[in-house]
């Protein structure tokens, strides 16, 4: 099943920031949004992911499939590698969590408590989490932030093999991770400045 | 849900997890009183009913505002809003894990602390009824509190004052009938209301709070 986005209109706090976004991802496919910083990327995420609605146009295909991965891993630091994971996945309706563990080489570090992870063991960590969701569409934000380039070979393998599959990747990152995708420049949906003004015009 | 439940109560029971803190603090209200008040052991026991559920109130309104924030800072919050767990489901989880880790253990420390305020002996029962009828409402009215105060930093003021007057039918209904216990009255009335006030907010609040929460979550 395919992810369409159709004409997609986001805004940060009521103020449009990207326009007539239309894309369409497919089972197998990676996307990569690139555009400078604060030019939309999280917030056209976002809104994939369903966490804000839509300003105009519509997201199809995107029920119950997103695994989202933010800048914050939501990971707890009183709690274990295995206990943070665990949960996750019976949050998710999974049980096993071994493939996750490996594919980030955590293994080593199952006892640990998160707290006292290193910043790319963290990050590991809630990228593994990806993995116990079983959702086939992945919606990663800058997911190699804190990486070093040992683990973002890692990861890249993680999602070569999440595409393998049949699951689907949209990210926005700017590290070339070496696998096969299609890339979308934001900056090129920029929403017209006018929309603005009108919106504020209505409070004058 | 039950692994949300389990997650919430090995957080609260670990390091740093904010269990007890409540409890300390009724302890600490409960003790002070006949201090400030001064040895009338016949005044205490007359306002003792009445100190008993205002500490609990206020000990349950204490650790209100880590119910949702700890989520919502360490992003856990966004990645729960996009599990397969209704959002409604979530708060009304998370109240519940509040209400095991700070309601019950006030409502098994009243008797305790009902002997500090010279509590007469009539009273003990339907005390510990009350507290245990009337806390379930507080948890659950203060995650409402807390989904409406979400993301705003030091929220606690604001979701102190949010809840409080949504407490004051909870308070009155539950002093009141520790009160006529105590003074050897008959307390069903009261007790009635009080679990009709916590069954109604236990039927709304979660809608009431994941409708506010999905919003706040924009």
């Amino acid at each position: 099943m395919e992810l369409t986005v159709t004409d997609l209109a986001v805004g940060r706090g009521g103020v449009p920031v990207l326009a007539g976004v239309t894309f369409v991802l497919g089972p197998g496919r990676a996307l990569v949004l690139r555009g400078p910083n604060g030019s939309g990327k999280t917030t056209l995420l976002r809104t994939v992911a369903g966490l804000q609605l839509p300003m105009a146009g519509t997201v199809a295909g995107a029920d119950d499939r997103i695994a989202y991965a933010a800048h914050a891993d939501g990971l707890k630091a009183a709690l274990t590698v295995a206990e943070n994971l665990r949960f996750w996945a019976s949050v998710f309706g999974q049980s096993d969590i071994a493939p996750a563990l490996a594919a980030f080489d955590l293994e080593d570090l199952v006892d640990r408590p998160a707290g006292r992870l290193s910043a790319g063991q963290k990050r590991r960590l809630g990228l593994a989490r990806l993995m116990v969701t079983g959702r086939d569409v992945w919606v990663l934000d800058e997911p190699t932030v804190s990486l070093d380039a040992a683990s973002v070979a890692l990861f890249a393998e993680a999602v070569k093999g999440h595409l393998a599959r049949g699951g689907s990747a949209l990210m926005a990152t700017h590290i070339d991770l070496g696998i096969e995708a299609e890339t979308l420049d934001v900056s090129g949906f920029r929403a017209a400045a006018a929309e603005m003004d009108a919106a504020d015009e209505a409070f004058l | 849900m039950r692994a949300l439940f389990f997650r919430d109560l090995a957080l609260a029971l670990r390091a740093g997890g904010g269990f007890g803190l409540g409890l300390a603090f009724f302890l600490i209200v409960v003790v002070l009183v006949p201090f400030s008040v001064g040895p009338q052991s016949a005044l205490l026991t007359q306002i003792a009913p009445g100190v008993l559920w205002l500490g609990a109130l206020l000990a349950c309104l204490l650790s209100l505002d880590r119910l949702l924030a700890v989520d919502w800072e360490d992003g856990a919050l966004d990645l729960l809003a996009t599990s397969p767990l209704p959002l409604e489901g979530i708060v009304a989880v998370k109240a519940a894990a509040h209400w095991v880790t700070t309601g019950l253990p006030l409502v098994l420390a009243a008797p305790v602390l009902g002997v500090l305020l010279n509590l007469a002996p009539s009273g003990y029962g339907v005390l510990v009824l009350s507290l245990a009828l009337g806390t379930p409402a507080l948890s659950m009215i203060g995650a409402f509190g807390a989904a409406l105060t979400v993301g705003i930093k030091r929220g606690g003021l604001l979701l102190s004052l949010l809840v409080l007057p949504l407490y004051v039918p909870t308070l009155i209904f539950g002093a009141e009938a520790a009160r006529r216990a105590a003074e050897g009255l008959d307390s069903g009335t009261p007790l009635l209301l009080l679990a009709g006030i916590t069954l109604a907010v236990l039927a709304a609040m979660p809608f009431a709070a994941g409708a506010v929460l999905r919003v706040n979550l924009r």
